[in-house]
C-alpha cells in the first residue's frame, strides 16, 4: 500500500495500478480503488423533487447525508432498473471545501483488478461510449479493453449543480402545463 | 520545540487585548476623566507588550513601548486628555494591530513601509511623551533596540559608610529550573525583554551546573543561572512582570538598588551555590564593593549553624526598620496576593476551547437526538409503558443536554456592536457630521459564526445611514431636530429568530426617489400596481444608488445587494421601514443558529419533509370549514383573510395522485404568510440540521435534510425560498411567458 501511495504523491492522476470493474448496463468500467471508501448494497433512497435524473436522492450512511448518482443516467442513458446485484459505491472526491462523499449506482461491482501503466492506453479521441474527458484510460486486462473513469470529471460538482439548477427551472417551466394534463385526466377519469 | 500554539494564543490574546483597548480610548473620549479606562488602556498595552517581548518581536516590543509611555503620563494625570490624543491613540492602536499581524512563528516581519508608519507615529507621540520622559526610557529607542551592553558608568568606589550598599543598579539573581526549556520558554528572551525595562550593566552566566551534568548532560534541560546587573528607574513590580510567565519555572530574586547588605547576605544564603563564589561574583558584577562583601559574609558566618538561613523579613526588624513599615509591607504583600488570587478565580470562569472540537460535540449531541429518536420510537412500538416511561425521561434530559450544548457557540453580540463605536467615531469625522450611536440589547446571544458573518452587512448599513441618511446639522435644524444625529443598534429575539436592527434618525427614504432612481436605472418600467413593501425592495437590486454623489464611504451602488446576499447565506431577511423625513430602520433577520431547530414533520406522496416550526403559525384540514371559504387553485379565504397558498405536490410535480383529504400549513416569514398544502401533518420533530451537498446549493426551496429516527432521510424546507419560487412563477404567468 505504501509503494502505491508514494506513486501518488509522484503523479497526482495515477495514483494506483488496481481497479475495481463494475457493470453499468453492458459495458464495463473500472476505477482506482483509492478512491472508493466503501461499497454497500442496496437500500431505497430518500428522492429530492424537481432533480435531474441522474440523481438518484440521497442516502443516510451512517449520520451522513450523501447524495447518489446514478451513473448510467448520467453517461446520457435511460436510469437504471434495480437488480439484485444493484449497489451503491461511495466515493470520496476533493473539493475545494474539504473532501466530499458522493455515492455512485450501479448494476453491480465484480473484481479487483492490477493492470500496470503500461497496459493503460490513452482514451482515444473519438468512438467513446461516454464524454471523453470523463475516461481516464483503457486498461487492458486479459486481451480485452474496460474504460477506466475520471472520477473527478464524472462526479464534478460544479457541473452536477449547474445541471439540477438548470433542470430545476426547466421543470418548473414544463409543470403549469404538466399539471394541467394530470388535472385533465382526472376529471376524464371521474 | 513548536511554539507555534503558544504564538496562536498570543495573537488572540493580542488581539482581544487591542479591542479592549480601543473600547476604553473611544469611553475616554467621552468622559476624560475616566481614571479606570486609562489604567485598563495601559494594561492592554503593556501586556501586549510583556508576551510580544517573550518571543523576542522587537519591534512591536520598541512600538508600545513609546505608546506605553505616553499612556503612563495620561495615568499620573500629567496630560490632559483631547480628541487630538485619543485620535493618536487609536492610530497607534491600529498599527499595533497591524504589528501584531506581522508576526508568527517564524519571528516578525516588518517591511519597510511599516516601519515608517511606526516612526511617523511615534514622532506624533513624542511631543507628549517627551517633556516628562517619566516612563522608564528615552525616547527614540527604536532606532537602538537590542543594544544594551553600555558601558558601567557607576564605579563602586565610594565606601560611605551607611547600611545601604552603594550600587545604584538593581541586583536581579536568576536560576532557571532544569525543565524551563521543555515548557517551552526560552530563558534567553527573558533577558532580552528585561532590556525594555532598563539597561542591563552586565549579565554573569553560571555555569556549573553544566559542568557538573558531565555525562547525564541532557540538551532539553537548562543548566544555567544569570546575576543581571539593570540600571532602571522601574518600580520592583514592573521588574518581577518581566519574568511573570516563568515565575514557577525558576528561583528569582531581585535586589533594589541602595538595599541592605543583608538582602545580599539571604541572597548567598537562599541559593545553593558556593557562597564564596557567589560573593565574587557581586562582587565581579558591581553589586556589592569589596568591603560591603567582607562584612556580609561576616554576618552570615556570625549565624550559627543549627539555625535556619536568616529571612530578610526576620532580620529587617533586628536591624531597627521600623516595624510599622514592615507590617505594612507585609499587608500589602498580602492583599497583592488576595487580588491575585481573586484575578485566578475569575480566569478559571472562562476558557477557551477549540472550536473545532466544539463543533464534533455538537455533531456528537446531533446523532445522539436521532439515535434517541430511534429508541422512542421502538419504545413505543413494543407497548411496555416502563420503557416508555423511561424513554420520555431520558428524551427530556437530552434534549437540555442539545440546549445547552448549542448555547456553547453562542455569544453575545455587544462585542460586535461596541466595534461600531469606533466605526461610527471614524465616519463621522469624515463626514464631520456629529452622529451619536447608542446600542440596545447588547446581551442578545446568537451563534458565533453568525456574529462573525454579520459584520460586513451591518457595517455596510452603518455606513449607509451615516452617509445617506443622516443629513449635515444646519439641514437637520432647520428640518427642527436635534443637531446631532442618532444612529442606534438594536438586537433582540422574536420567534426563535434573532433581529438587529439599524436605525437613524435621517431623512428617510422616500418612495418617490427610489421610483424614479429605478426606472432611471431600468430596474422597472413603472411603479404601477406595486406595493410599498415592494418598491423599497429595489434597494437591494444590483445596480441600485440613491446617493446623488458618490463618497468614498458608500455610494457606488454595491452595497446593498451584496448586503442582501450576506442576510440570505445566513437563511435570514431584511426588511426596511421607512418613514420619510423622520428616519430609517433597517431590520435584520437571521435564526439563532445553523445547527439543529425544531421542526415540523409532514409527508407528501410518501416523502416526508419538515418545515421549521418557528415559522408554522397553525395547521387546517384543506376544506370548506367554519374558517376556510372559497378554496382556489391558488387562493384561500381563511377568517376573512385571503391567503395565498403553495401546493406542494404541485411544487414537486408529483405523479401519484393526491389523497382525499389533504391539510394546509399556515407559515409565516418576516410580515409574510402564506399556506402550503400536504398531504398529511406528522407533528413536532427534533430536527438535527445536517448539511447538504453542493450539488443541491442551487435549490432554494431546500433548506437541507435531517435523518429521521426511522433511519430515512428527509428534505427541510426553507419558508423565504418557498415564497419566492412562488413568486417567480406568479410573475412568470402574470408577463405571459408560459
Amino acid at each position: 500500500m505504501s509503494e502505491h501511495e508514494s506513486h501518488q504523491g509522484e503523479e497526482a492522476v495515477v495514483s494506483c495500478d488496481q481497479f475495481l470493474t463494475f457493470t453499468l448496463g453492458d459495458d464495463e468500467y473500472g476505477l482506482d480503488i483509492l478512491s472508493i471508501k466503501e461499497i454497500i448494497e442496496y437500500v431505497d433512497l430518500t428522492k429530492i423533487p424537481l432533480m435531474p435524473d441522474f440523481i438518484r436522492g440521497v442516502l443516510n450512511l451512517r449520520g451522513l447525508v450523501v447524495p447518489i448518482i446514478d451513473l448510467l443516467a448520467r453517461f446520457g442513458h435511460e436510469p437504471a432498473q434495480i437488480t439484485r446485484r444493484s449497489c451503491f459505491v461511495i466515493v470520496e472526491l476533493e473539493t475545494e471545501e474539504g473532501p466530499l462523499e458522493v455515492g455512485m449506482l450501479v448494476d453491480g461491482v465484480n473484481d479487483v483488478v492490477e493492470i500496470s501503466g503500461d497496459n493503460i492506453e490513452p482514451p482515444p479521441s473519438f468512438g467513446n461510449q461516454i464524454r471523453a474527458d470523463f475516461i481516464f484510460g483503457m486498461g487492458k486486462i486479459a486481451g480485452h479493453f474496460i474504460v477506466l473513469l475520471q472520477i473527478g470529471k464524472v462526479l464534478s460538482i460544479d457541473e452536477l449543480s449547474m445541471l439540477s439548477e438548470i433542470n430545476e427551472s426547466v421543470d418548473q417551466a414544463c409543470k403549469a402545463s404538466l399539471s394541467e394534463q394530470v388535472q385533465q385526466q382526472d376529471s376524464e377519469n371521474e | 520545540m513548536d511554539l507555534d500554539p503558544v504564538i496562536q494564543t498570543f495573537l488572540i490574546e493580542a488581539k482581544e487585548q487591542l479591542e479592549e483597548m480601543e473600547e476604553k480610548l473611544l469611553s475616554l473620549e467621552q468622559d476624560p476623566g475616566d481614571i479606570e479606562a486609562v489604567n485598563a488602556v495601559f494594561r492592554a498595552a503593556h501586556t501586549i507588550k510583556g508576551s510580544g517581548g517573550m518571543f523576542g518581536f522587537e519591534h512591536l516590543v520598541a512600538f508600545t513601548h513609546e505608546v506605553e509611555s505616553v499612556l503612563m503620563r495620561m495615568r499620573k494625570e500629567e496630560l490632559a486628555i483631547d480628541q487630538l490624543l485619543i485620535s493618536v491613540l487609536l492610530s497607534c492602536s491600529d498599527h499595533i494591530r497591524v504589528l501584531v499581524d506581522c508576526t508568527g512563528a517564524d519571528g516578525e516581519k516588518i517591511s519597510e513601509q511599516t516601519a515608517q508608519v511606526s516612526q511617523a507615529l511615534v514622532d506624533k507621540l513624542s511631543p507628549y511623551s517627551a517633556k516628562g520622559g517619566q516612563a522608564h526610557e528615552q525616547s527614540g529607542q527604536i532606532s537602538q533596540q537590542g543594544g544594551s551592553g553600555t558601558p558601567d558608568k557607576s564605579e563602586p568606589g565610594s565606601e560611605q559608610g551607611q547600611p545601604g550598599t552603594v550600587s545604584d543598579n538593581w541586583h536581579i539573581s536568576l536560576r532557571f529550573n532544569a525543565s524551563v526549556l521543555k515548557n517551552g520558554m526560552d530563558p534567553l528572551s527573558f533577558i532580552r525583554f528585561l532590556a525594555t525595562v532598563g539597561d542591563i550593566k552586565s549579565v554573569h552566566t553560571l555555569a556549573d551546573k553544566l559542568a557538573a551534568a558531565g555525562e547525564a548532560f541532557d540538551p532539553e534541560d537548562c543548566y544555567l543561572g544569570f546575576e543581571v546587573q539593570l540600571y532602571s528607574r522601574a518600580e520592583r513590580k514592573d521588574i518581577e512582570e518581566v519574568f511573570e510567565f516563568v515565575r514557577d519555572d525558576c528561583t528569582l530574586t531581585i535586589i533594589a538598588p541602595h538595599s541592605k547588605t543583608e538582602e545580599y547576605i539571604a541572597l548567598i544564603n537562599s541559593l545553593a551555590d558556593d557562597d564564596a563564589k557567589l560573593g565574587q561574583i557581586l562582587l565581579q558584577v558591581g553589586a556589592l564593593t569589596p568591603k560591603e562583601l567582607e562584612s556580609v559574609l561576616q554576618t552570615q558566618m556570625a549565624v550559627p549553624e543549627e539555625e535556619e538561613p536568616v529571612k530578610v523579613g526576620e532580620l529587617l526588624p533586628a536591624q531597627g526598620v521600623d516595624k510599622q513599615v514592615v507590617d505594612s509591607a507585609l499587608n500589602k504583600q498580602k492583599q497583592s496576593r488576595e487580588r491575585q488570587a481573586k484575578a485566578k478565580a475569575s480566569e478559571s470562569t472562562s476558557m477557551r476551547i477549540d472550536a473545532e472540537k466544539l463543533d464534533s460535540l455538537i455533531n456528537l449531541v446531533g446523532e445522539l437526538v436521532i439515535a434517541q429518536a430511534n429508541s422512542a420510537l421502538l419504545a413505543k412500538q413494543s407497548h411496555i409503558s416502563n420503557l416508555i416511561d423511561a424513554m420520555a425521561s431520558t428524551s427530556n434530559l437530552i434534549e437540555s443536554i442539545r440546549d445547552n450544548c448549542l448555547k456553547l457557540r453562542m455569544v453575545p453580540i455587544g462585542q460586535t456592536f461596541s466595534r461600531f463605536q469606533r466605526v461610527v467615531r471614524d465616519i463621522s469625522l469624515e463626514l464631520d457630521k456629529d452622529i451619536r450611536l447608542t446600542t440596545s440589547g447588547e446581551d442578545t446571544e446568537l451563534d458565533k459564526s453568525m456574529v462573525e458573518k454579520l459584520v460586513d452587512p451591518l457595517m455596510h448599513l452603518v455606513r449607509n445611514s451615516m452617509d445617506h441618511g443622516i443629513e449635515n446639522s444646519a439641514q437637520r435644524v432647520a428640518a427642527g431636530k436635534p443637531e446631532y444625529g442618532q444612529l442606534a443598534l438594536r438586537a433582540y429575539h422574536d420567534s426563535g429568530n434573532i433581529v438587529i436592527e439599524v436605525s437613524d434618525d435621517g431623512q428617510g427614504i422616500t418612495k418617490e426617489k427610489v421610483i424614479k432612481k429605478a426606472i432611471e436605472n431600468g430596474l422597472i418600467k413603472s411603479s404601477k400596481g406595486m406595493a410599498d413593501y415592494d418598491i423599497y425592495r429595489l434597494i437591494f437590486e444590483p445596480g441600485f444608488s440613491t446617493a446623488e454623489t458618490i463618497s468614498n464611504i458608500s455610494g457606488r451602488g454595491v452595497g446593498m445587494d451584496v448586503v442582501k446576499q450576506n442576510i440570505e447565506q445566513l437563511k435570514g431577511s431584511i426588511e426596511i421601514d421607512s418613514r420619510p423625513g423622520l428616519g430609517l430602520t433597517m431590520r435584520i433577520r437571521v435564526p439563532l443558529t445553523l445547527a439543529i431547530i425544531d421542526g415540523f414533520l409532514m409527508e407528501i406522496s410518501g416523502s416526508q419533509y419538515v418545515l421549521p416550526l418557528n415559522s408554522v403559525i397553525e395547521c387546517l384540514e384543506l376544506s370548506e370549514s367554519s374558517d376556510i371559504k372559497e378554496i382556489t387553485n391558488n387562493l384561500i379565504n381563511l377568517r376573512g383573510e385571503v391567503l395565498p397558498i403553495i401546493r406542494l405536490r404541485e411544487l414537486f410535480a408529483c405523479r401519484d395522485r393526491a389523497p382525499q383529504r389533504q391539510n394546509i400549513i399556515v407559515v409565516r416569514y418576516g410580515n409574510r404568510k402564506g399556506g402550503v398544502v400536504i398531504d398529511r401533518s406528522l407533528g413536532e420533530y427534533q430536527t438535527v440540521i445536517k448539511p447538504l451537498s453542493n450539488i443541491f446549493k442551487g435549490l432554494e426551496w431546500l433548506a437541507g435534510s435531517t435523518i429521521l429516527g426511522s433511519g430515512e432521510v428527509a428534505m427541510i424546507l426553507d419558508v423565504a425560498g418557498l415564497f419566492k419560487n412562488a413568486d417567480l412563477q406568479a410573475s412568470g404567468k402574470n408577463t405571459g411567458l408560459y
